[in-house]
C-alpha cells in the first residue's frame, strides 16, 4: 500500500470521527514547547499535497483561541512552562491536549533537568500521547483518533 | 611566515605556552592581552574567530578558561587563543567593541559560567531569564543537572525607540504558525520597521549540561536532537570530533555514506526553505510543488536510512548501515526530483508577483555579514566566499568536484538562487559518491575513548557547525556546541531595517533559522 492509500483510509476514518463528535472540523492548535524542531517539520508535512489533512476536516490555526485541540512538542522548557500554560488557559473548553514525540510524551532525552521540566503532562493535562522521535505523519493522524474516541467517551459520561 | 610565527613574533614572552593537536595550534596568553591579540589575528591576519567558549577546570588548576577559536581555511588549520581565569576574580576584558561576533558568546559564558566580559557594550542576560537567580551558573562543575533554581522577580529591559509615531509590536513566543519559539519586538513608524530587537533562548533545553551527563554512546542521539532538521550535520561534526580524539580512520566507504546523508539532507532542507518563502508571498502553487518535492526527498530518506529525517546512521567510527544497495533507486529518484526542482525554479523566477516580494527584500550587506560572522547559504549570498566542504574538508568531500555558489545582493532573492544552486550541486555531489562508492567496512570498532579534546566542523544546510569535545574517563568533560543559528541570528535585526511589517515573515524564512540549535 502506498502512502497516499494509507492516507485516504485513515483520513476517511478521521474525518467520520470528526463528524460525529464536533460536527464539523478539529480546529488544532500546534504549540512547539521546547522541541528540537523535527516534530514541527512533520507537523508541516501534515499540511503538504501528500498527506493534506485540510481535505479530512482538519485545521491548523493560528490562535489557542480558535482551536479545540493543543498539540504539544518538545520537553516543556522552563523557559516554556508559563507560555504553554497561558496558551493552555486560552483554548475554550471542550479542550483537547495531545502530547507529540518522545519529548512531549516523558521529556525523552532531555529528561528532567534545570532547563526541562520533562513532558508535557508534568504541566496540562494531556489527553493523549504520541510517541515517536519524530511520530510519522501516519502516526500523529492516528493519535488524533485516539483523541477523538476519548472525547467521545467523556462527552458520553457527561464528563465535559 | 605562517600565522603562528607571526603571533609569535608580535607577541613573543606574552604568548605563555603553545601546544598543537592534530591541526589545532593551542596558545595559552595572558587575560590583559586578549583583546590586542585577538584584533590582530582578526584584524590583521584577517582570521575570522568561529567559535569562543569557556571551561570550568577549577579541579585541575583552579581556573577557568576561556577560548578563541580562529579558522585559517588556507592550511586547514585552528588558532586557538586561551586565557586563564581565576575563581576569586571572574572577569577579563570584552573583546565585542573591536570583533563584533563576539557579542553573545560573551553573554553566554556571563551566564553559563559567571565569567564577566567588562567593558561589553550590552551585558544584559542572554540564557538565564530573568527569572534566574544570580550567582546561578549552570555549567559550573559544582552545579547539579537535576537543580530546578527558585524563580525570582525580575525584568528583562528591552531597548526602546521613541518618538511621535513609533509604536511597539511584541511578537511570539507562541507564534502564528507552525514554527518554534522565540520573541520578536519590533518598532515600528507607519509600516516600516525602524528596529528590530529578539530575544530568544525560550528553547534552551541544558544540552551542553546533558552531554556531561550521558554515555558517549547516548551523547550521538543527543547531537542528533539538537536542531532536529540538521540531525546528519550535528551527528557527523559530533563523530569527527571524538574520532580525532580517538585517533580513528574512517573507512572510506563510511565517509562517503556520511557525504551523501548530509547532501540529502541539505537537499531537503533548501527545498523546505524555498517553499516557505513561497508560502509566505502567499503563492500556494509554487508552495505546494516545493512542499511536496521536500517531501519526496523525505521519503527516500525512509527508504534508504528508516528514518525520514536520515536519523540512526552515525556512529562514533563510521556509520551504522549500509545504503549501497540503494543505488539505483537514489540516483533514480535524485534525477526526478532534480528535473522537477529545475520546473518549479523557472516558474518561480518568471512569477511576478513573487520576484516582486523578493528583490531587494531583506538585504545583509556585506561589511554586515563580516562582522557578524554571517554563515551558510546567508553568508554565501552575502558575498561571503566561505564553505567548510572546502575550507577545512571532512568526509569525503575532498575527492570530489563542486561548486561553492555565492552571490552578492544579499537580498531574499539572492538567498533563495544560492539554495537552488547549491540544491543542484548537491544532486551532483551524491552522484559522484555513489559512483565511486568504495568497497569496505562501514565502521571501525571503538570501545573506549581516550582523554583528549578536539574540534569538530562541517557545513550544515544552515552553515558551519563546529563542536568542541574534551574527554576524560571515556566520559565527556564539555562539549561545546555551536550550530550556525548562533551566529545568524543578529543579522535579521539588520535585515529587516527598512522593510515592511508584513516582508517579516518571508526575510525571516530566508535566512532559514533554528531556534532550537541557537538557545540548546
Ligand atoms: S520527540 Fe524527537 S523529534 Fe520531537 S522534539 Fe523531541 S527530540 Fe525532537
Amino acid at each position: 500500500m502506498t502512502v497516499e492509500d494509507e492516507i485516504e483510509i485513515m483520513g476517511q476514518r478521521l474525518n467520520d470521527k470528526i463528524r460525529n463528535i464536533f460536527g464539523r472540523s478539529l480546529h488544532i492548535r500546534e504549540v512547539d514547547a521546547g522541541s528540537c524542531n523535527a516534530c514541527e517539520v512533520e507537523v508541516n508535512a501534515l499540511s503538504n499535497p501528500i498527506y493534506d489533512i485540510e481535505r479530512f476536516g482538519l485545521h491548523i490555526v493560528a490562535s489557542p483561541r480558535h482551536a479545540d485541540m493543543l498539540l504539544v512538542t518538545g520537553p516543556v522548557t522552563r523557559n516554556m512552562e508559563l507560555a504553554l500554560l497561558k496558551t493552555y488557559n486560552a483554548t475554550p473548553s471542550p479542550k483537547l491536549v495531545a502530547a507529540m514525540g518522545s519529548c512531549a510524551c516523558n521529556g525523552g532525552i532531555f529528561g528532567d533537568t534545570y532547563a526541562s521540566c520533562g513532558g508535557v503532562d508534568k504541566i496540562i493535562p494531556v489527553d493523549v500521547y504520541i510517541p515517536g522521535c519524530p511520530p510519522r505523519p501516519q502516526a500523529v493522524i492516528f493519535g488524533l483518533m485516539v483523541a477523538l474516541d476519548k472525547l467521545e467517551q467523556k462527552i458520553r459520561k457527561k464528563e465535559v | 611566515m605562517n600565522s603562528i610565527e607571526s603571533i609569535k613574533k608580535e607577541f613573543n614572552t606574552n604568548v605563555l605556552e603553545v601546544s598543537t593537536s592534530h591541526n589545532e595550534t593551542y596558545l595559552t596568553v595572558k587575560k590583559e592581552l586578549i583583546v590586542k591579540m585577538c584584533d590582530y589575528i582578526y584584524h590583521h591576519l584577517n582570521l575570522p574567530i568561529v567559535c569562543i567558549f569557556a571551561t570550568d577546570e577549577r579541579k585541575i588548576d583552579g581556573s577557568f578558561k576561556i577560548h578563541y577559536v580562529f579558522s585559517e581555511v588556507k592550511d586547514d588549520a585552528f588558532i586557538i587563543l586561551r586565557i586563564s581565569i581565576d575563581e576569586e576574580n571572574p572577569k577579563y576584558p570584552s573583546i565585542t567593541n573591536k570583533i563584533a561576533s563576539a557579542n553573545w558568546y560573551e553573554r553566554e559564558i556571563q551566564d553559563m559560567f559567571g565569567l564577566v566580559p567588562q567593558g561589553h557594550p550590552d551585558p544584559r542576560r542572554l540564557m538565564n531569564f530573568e527569572d534566574w537567580p544570580a550567582g546561578v551558573h549552570p555549567l559550573r562543575k559544582d552545579f547539579d543537572i537535576k537543580t530546578k533554581p527558585p524563580r525570582v522577580d525580575g525584568e528583562y529591559i528591552y531597548r526602546r525607540v521613541e518618538g511621535e509615531g513609533v509604536y511597539e509590536i511584541p511578537v511570539g513566543p507562541v507564534h502564528a504558525g507552525v514554527i518554534e519559539p522565540g520573541h520578536f519586538r519590533f518598532s515600528v513608524a507607519g509600516e516600516p520597521i525602524i528596529n528590530l530587537e529578539i530575544r530568544h533562548f525560550y528553547t534552551h533545553k541544558g544540552v551542553e549540561k546533558l552531554f556531561e551527563n550521558i554515555s558517549i554512546d547516548k551523547a550521538v542521539f543527543l547531537a542528533e536532537r539538537i536542531s532536529g532538521d540538521n540531525s546528519v550535520a550535528h551527528a557527523v561534526t559530533f563523530c569527527q570530533a571524538m574520532e580525532k580524539i580517538a585517533g580513528l580512520n574512517i573507512p572510506p566507504r563510511a565517509n562517503h555514506i556520511r557525504t551523501i546523508l548530509l547532501e540529502l539532507e541539505r537537499i531537503y532542507n533548501h527545498i523546505a526553505d524555498i517553499a516557505g518563502i513561497a508560502t509566505d508571498v502567499a503563492f500556494s502553487f509554487g508552495a505546494a510543488h516545493a512542499n511536496k518535492l521536500k517531501e519526496d526527498v523525505l521519503q527516500l530518506n525512509e527508504r534508504v536510512t528508516g528514518s525520514r529525517l536520515l536519523r540512526g546512521m552515525n556512529t562514533i567510527g563510521g556509520v551504522r548501515r549500509d545504503i549501497g544497495g540503494r543505488k539505483d533507486e537514489i540516483l533514480l529518484s535524485l534525477s526526478i526530483i532534480q528535473r522537477d526542482f529545475r520546473k518549479l525554479m523557472e516558474h518561480l523566477s518568471s512569477t511576478p508577483s513573487l520576484m516582486d516580494r523578493i528583490e531587494t527584500t531583506g538585504r545583509i550587506y556585506n561589511d554586515i555579514a563580516k562582522g557578524l560572522h554571517v554563515v551558510g547559504p546567508v553568508g554565501r549570498a552575502s558575498g561571503i566566499d566561505r564553505d567548510m566542504r572546502r575550507g577545512h574538508p571532512y568526509a569525503a568531500y575532498k575527492e570530489f568536484n563542486f561548486k561553492v555558489i555565492v552571490s552578492k545582493a544579499g537580498d531574499v532573492h539572492a538567498r533563495t538562487i544560492v539554495r537552488a544552486d547549491e540544491v543542484c550541486e548537491s544532486v551532483g555531489l551524491i552522484e559522484q559518491a555513489l559512483w565511486s562508492l568504495p568497497e569496505g567496512d562501514l565502521r571501525v570498532k571503538v570501545d573506549k575513548i581516550p582523554d583528549g579534546h578536539a574540534l569538530g566542523i562541517c557545513e550544515a544546510p544552515r552553515g558551519e557547525t563546529i563542536y568542541w569535545i574534551r574527554t576524560s574517563g571515556n566520559k565527556i568533560e564539555r562539549c561545546k556546541v555551536r550550530d550556525p543559528s548562533f551566529c545568524n541570528w543578529l543579522s535579521i535585526e539588520y535585515a529587516v531595517l527598512d522593510n515592511i511589517v508584513p516582508d517579516f515573515p518571508i526575510i525571516n524564512k530566508s535566512l532559514s533559522l533554528s531556534y532550537s540549535g541557537n538557545d540548546m
